[in-house]
């Protein structure tokens, strides 16, 4: 950032920044309009007028709620088994040296690089192998695996942060591995879990691909939506949905920005 | 009388490094002892092993009569000040202090009064509700002591307390340690690297090389009479005579220590010894003047007060010295 507030930049930047923005935000604005139009066969500019609607119809909709229940469900338990395998992993890599350590943070991490669809293939072809038929567990399992990234990393991070004799001056202090545990490390990682939770629960919540491979019959929020768009019935309740999905989305996701941006704050002033 | 920590033929290896080998160590009630050392020479993990951070690989350690080893951390009667003090940065200064008593399950008011009394006595009263962010590191250092003191241990160990502190505030809480060790009578353990701490600090110090004791002794004892050269040198850089040139001396030893601040430059009487040598250089240290001399290729430091003249680099000068401020020693 240039020190000088006073000097604007130049005419063309500001053209171009705006256009950048706007061709982000514009389509996501339009949803947001046909959420409202009476036209329900087709989108047509400008819609031609506007109803509250689909709102009502939308919320008497069984499929839309079978959906919605399906996916908070998935995204909670992947974000519970994340939390729970991510922190321990998280604290053994960080907190111990062992034969392995650096390749098992690479594998680890592995599967957020990896594409959605080498995910969901593998681990479709595994459950088949395995004899396990698709079901809800299979969509967890594999919501399960990109969520425990994101939990590890944000964990990582702050248990490298808590030096080790804060856990030795606990038990020195004369608390066991529990009490260590729940006065000492939570407090100190509590917020980076958070955050690592609300992320994985967000990213669970669109996800579309790894639950192509390894849902059965049951059909997420995403997977309906894309189903809605295939045969259109009723379109602006997609439109609704999406807007409802945006806000459970972004909510927490803003939460866990402004969580790990105090977090920092706090971890830092120790030291 | 029992004693409060005993070390008996204890080890500590990691893997093929001999961090502490079979040390002998039996540290009395109410003592401030010091455990002195250059890095690496086994004193912290001796410490780590009183506190139960590290278990030993060999050997038997007792703590006021009770079997030591086996014994997590928070089921012994020690408390540790860390280096890094290791204050816990999301509580207040008051629920840090608390910490031991909290775990223990003591009431919040009873723990809170408990706190507040330990602050004041390492003169930080009303700086509880402060977070450990907010504190210099001298006022760190003493919430850490108050954290440890409050448990009532029963052995308080340190890990060099001072390291982090400069010059002024280390002497000063140098002596306030000192204070607080004796009106309390808790026996305090010291881990140090600095000669000079151990030396005006502790009743009795163990000079450790290499995972070995190298002499222990009072701080007098060390000075005065190091046994092995690596103490000589370690403690107050003594100079360390060859057996060439006891010999020249006329005293048959594989060699013997002498202190700087026991030469005189040319005076000398009947029942001194004394060493020919060559002014090689000088350096004035405010108090006294350095002068090194080559005595028949053997380089000897003295002290000289700075009253005293100085002579020149080249001149010829006599070293004087009583024979029983050499001290033989047991290896070269």
């Amino acid at each position: 950032m240039r020190s000088d507030r006073s000097t604007s930049a130049p005419l063309g930047l500001k053209i171009a920044a705006i256009g950048g923005l706007a061709f982000l935000h514009i389509p996501i604005l339009l949803i947001f309009l046909y959420a409202f139009t009476t036209e329900e066969k087709s989108y047509q500019f400008p819609p031609p007028g506007l109803t509250l609607q689909w709102f009502a119809v939308t919320w008497n909709r069984p499929d839309v709620w079978a959906a919605l229940t399906l996916s908070v469900k998935v995204a909670t338990i992947a974000t519970a088994i994340a939390l729970v395998l991510g922190t321990l992993c998280a604290a053994a890599v960080s907190q111990t040296r062992f034969f392995g350590r650096e390749t098992i943070s690479l594998l680890v991490i592995l599967p957020i690089a990896l594409p959605g669809i080498i995910t969901g293939i593998a681990l479709r072809s595994a459950f088949s192998m395995a004899d396990i038929p698709f079901s809800f567990w299979t969509i967890v399992l594999g919501h399960a695996t990109f969520c425990i990234v994101v939990v590890y990393n944000n964990a990582v991070a702050r248990f490298r942060r808590v030096s080790g004799s804060l856990i030795e001056a606990s038990m020195d202090l004369g608390a066991d591995g529990f009490q260590t545990f729940r006065h000492v490390i939570l407090p100190n990682i509590g917020t980076a879990l958070l955050a690592g939770g609300m992320l994985a629960f967000a990213l669970s919540f669109d996800e579309v691909i790894v639950t192509t491979f390894t849902g059965g019959q049951q059909s997420t929020l995403p997977i309906w939506m894309l189903e809605e768009l295939i045969r259109p019935r009723q379109r602006p309740v997609t439109n609704v949905v999406a807007m409802v999905v945006m806000l459970v989305t972004f909510l927490p996701i803003l939460a866990a920005y402004y969580l790990t941006r105090d977090g920092d704050q706090i971890a830092g002033a120790g030291k | 009388m029992t004693a409060a920590v005993l070390f008996q033929n204890v080890s500590r290896h990691f893997g093929t490094v001999k961090a502490v080998d079979a040390v002998d160590l039996e540290i009395a009630a109410g003592e401030f002892f010091a455990m002195l050392g250059p890095s690496g020479s086994g004193k912290t993990t001796c410490l780590r092993l009183m506190a139960g951070f590290e278990q030993p690989t060999g050997g038997h350690i007792e703590i006021f009569g009770e079997t030591a080893e086996g014994v997590p951390p928070y089921r012994r009667s020690v408390n540790t000040v860390f280096q890094d003090y290791a204050l816990f940065p999301h509580l207040s200064i008051l629920d840090n202090v608390a910490y031991g008593l909290m775990v223990k399950g003591i009431g919040r008011q009873e723990r809170h009064r408990a706190a507040e009394d330990a602050l004041a006595m390492v003169k930080l009263p009303g700086y509880g509700q402060r977070r450990p962010g907010q504190l210099s590191g001298g006022q760190r250092q003493r919430v850490a002591l108050a954290r440890a003191l409050v448990n009532k241990p029963k052995v308080l160990l340190l890990d060099e307390p001072l390291g982090a502190l400069d010059l002024k505030l280390r002497e000063q809480m140098q002596e306030e340690l000192k204070t607080l060790q004796k009106s309390l009578g808790i026996t305090f353990v010291f881990v140090t690297h600095d000669q000079g701490e151990a030396l005006s600090m502790a009743d009795r110090i163990a000079v450790f090389n290499d995972g070995k004791i190298q002499q222990l002794g009072t701080p007098e004892d060390i000075y005065k009479r190091p046994q092995t050269r690596f103490v000589a040198d370690f403690v107050g850089s003594s100079n360390v005579l060859s057996s060439a040139t006891c010999a020249r001396l006329g005293v048959p030893a594989k060699a013997a220590s002498l202190r700087p601040e026991s030469i005189a430059i040319g005076t000398s009487w009947a029942e001194q010894l004394s060493l020919p040598g060559t002014v090689t250089a000088r350096s004035f240290l405010g108090a006294t003047n350095r002068v090194s001399v080559d005595c028949g290729g053997e380089k000897i430091i003295v002290a000289s007060p700075a009253a005293m003249p100085v002579p020149e680099i080249g001149a010829e000068v006599q070293l004087a010295f009583s024979r029983n401020d050499l001290h033989l020693m047991e290896d070269a």
